[in-house]
């Protein structure tokens, strides 16, 4: 690896990291605002103009917040839990391509950190690391609200992981490849959800579960865990979840948009363009806002029960059918 | 069970639907320290010790509001009138008139068993403060100024 490409690689990972805790920091923002707006209130206004310096302000709260570790936490474990959950999403976003291969000062830049040629199975991968954790969050904080969400997120990973895979697999069985590159690339004439609209629709509900958030939010569920796994955790831990919550949003929309609405391209290929993935992202953020305040929890049983006896067979019998078609057609 | 499914997805679409309207309404939420609720006429708030249009105290001492409160916050002390230091119209008058509003409920039996309509529940609520001591309203802080200053603290019924 020459100088040139470390330095350009490390320019575009800090440029990442920057946006996607930009984008956390206004995520919650943009959450606060819209279920206060269905709620028919204002959300924050107070700090900054529309109250656009609420992040800002939030963080700041947070950390002259008071470390609290448990009596009886182990406190290794403690102060790891939280780091491996921000490290683990902050990793996911690395193979997804945010454009198309540009000239900047008379170089060729791809707009990837990396194009792996493995790269479905690695976000997969690194995203079932994340449950490792909100599990050690939970048993480390020697409380049994916390145990019971770790145990909780750890049982509903496992539901959701297969249908998640196995929504994706429609897409690689078409392009033939697990690059996030090469599908993107091979999404030119049309985006992939015109063919995927099963893997689509379950690709959403399994990245829901996956990222724990309503109506699947049972690891953190406040009328009955107070606060599930991060329970014990306060100041820039407590924080550093919530990092790691949004992050995972945005990767996960950002994968759906790659994946199945052809990632930076636009209709058309119109002004193709990291603008476009953005936008994209932004459509699933509002999605997932939108259903946080309309839906309930959903009970823990019956999320098992629609885990395994619903997306499950409806993932393998999307790969059935994509595999079929493309045994006829391609 | 297909047709379950439909209903049930129908379901999920209404919910979505009610919440995505309610994202275009306009909000109810009043900013509050700049713009304030419309007040009910009969809202209680912070006591007032009234006085008669010639500037007498209305209170007689008679300790009924003190009688009757249900969360013992007021206490009074009364004191005879003379022809020269003069209160009241009466006989006595409160020479100490005392009401703890950390105790105080404000359920308004005081105004209601006050022979002489001395004591009311004016429109006053921002009673936020920073020590014990200064919850402890004296007379001074709950008689109406005199000579009377701009609108009357509760409205006269």
């Amino acid at each position: 690896m020459t100088l040139e490409s470390l330095v350009l690689t490390l320019v575009k990972s800090l440029i990442l990291m920057f946006a996607l805790l930009t984008g956390f920091a206004y995520l919650t923002l943009f959450e606060r605002k819209v279920v206060g707006r269905i709620q028919v209130r204002l959300g924050p206004n107070r700090v900054g103009p529309f109250g656009l310096l609420q992040p800002l302000a939030d963080g700041v709260k947070l950390l002259l917040k008071e470390d609290i570790v448990p009596a009886g936490a182990d406190k290794i474990v403690f102060f790891l839990a939280p780091l491996i959950s921000v490290v683990v999403a902050l990793m996911g976003f690395a193979v997804i391509p945010v454009g198309p291969t540009v000239s900047l000062f008379g170089q060729t830049v791809p707009l990837y950190l990396t194009d792996l040629n493995i790269g479905v199975v690695y976000l997969l991968a690194v995203g079932s690391l994340g449950v490792y954790g909100i599990v050690l969050a939970g048993w480390s904080s020697n409380n049994k609200y916390a145990l019971l969400g770790g145990v909780r997120s750890a049982a509903q990973m496992i539901s959701y992981e297969l249908a998640l895979g196995l929504s994706l697999m429609g897409v690689v069985i078409i392009t033939g490849s697990l690059s996030l590159v090469d599908i993107v690339n091979a999404q030119e004439r049309y985006p992939f959800i015109l063919v995927q609209p099963l893997g689509f629709l379950l690709y959403l509900i399994a990245a829901i579960a996956e990222t724990n958030r309503a109506p699947f939010d049972l690891p953190e569920a406040e009328t009955e865990l107070v606060a599930g796994y991060h329970t014990e955790y306060s100041g820039l831990k407590f924080a550093m979840f919530y990092m790691a919550e949004y992050i995972n949003m945005i990767t996960v929309g950002a994968v759906a948009s790659t994946v199945f609405l052809g990632g930076w391209r636009g209709p058309f290929n119109l002004l193709n363009g990291p603008h476009w993935l953005i936008l994209k992202i932004a459509v699933f953020m509002f999605l997932y806002v939108w259903l946080r305040a309309s839906l309930p929890r959903i009970r823990y049983d019956r999320l098992m029960r629609l885990g395994w006896l619903v997306l499950l067979p409806l993932g393998l019998l999307n790969v059935l059918l994509t595999a079929i078609g493309v045994l006829i057609l391609g | 069970m297909v047709s379950a499914l439909l209903s049930d997805i129908g379901g999920l679409a209404k919910g979505l639907k009610t919440t995505f309207q309610h994202l275009f309404r306009p909000p109810v939420t009043f900013q509050y320290p700049e713009v304030k609720r419309p007040m009910f006429p009969r809202f209680r708030g912070r006591h007032v010790l009234r006085r008669y249009e010639n500037g007498l105290e209305r209170c007689i001492g008679c300790e009924l509001c003190a009688g009757v409160c249900p969360a013992q916050a007021i206490y009074v002390e009364a004191a005879e009138n003379t022809d020269e230091e003069r209160y009241s119209p009466g006989e006595r008058y409160a020479k100490r008139y005392e009401i703890n509003m950390l105790r105080c409920i404000f359920c308004g039996y005081c105004q209601e068993v006050c022979p002489t309509e001395a004591i009311v529940l004016g429109h006053e609520y921002e009673l936020a403060d920073y020590d014990q001591a200064s919850f402890i309203y004296t007379k001074e802080r709950l008689l109406e100024p005199w000579p009377p200053q701009g609108a009357p603290a509760a409205p006269v019924r």
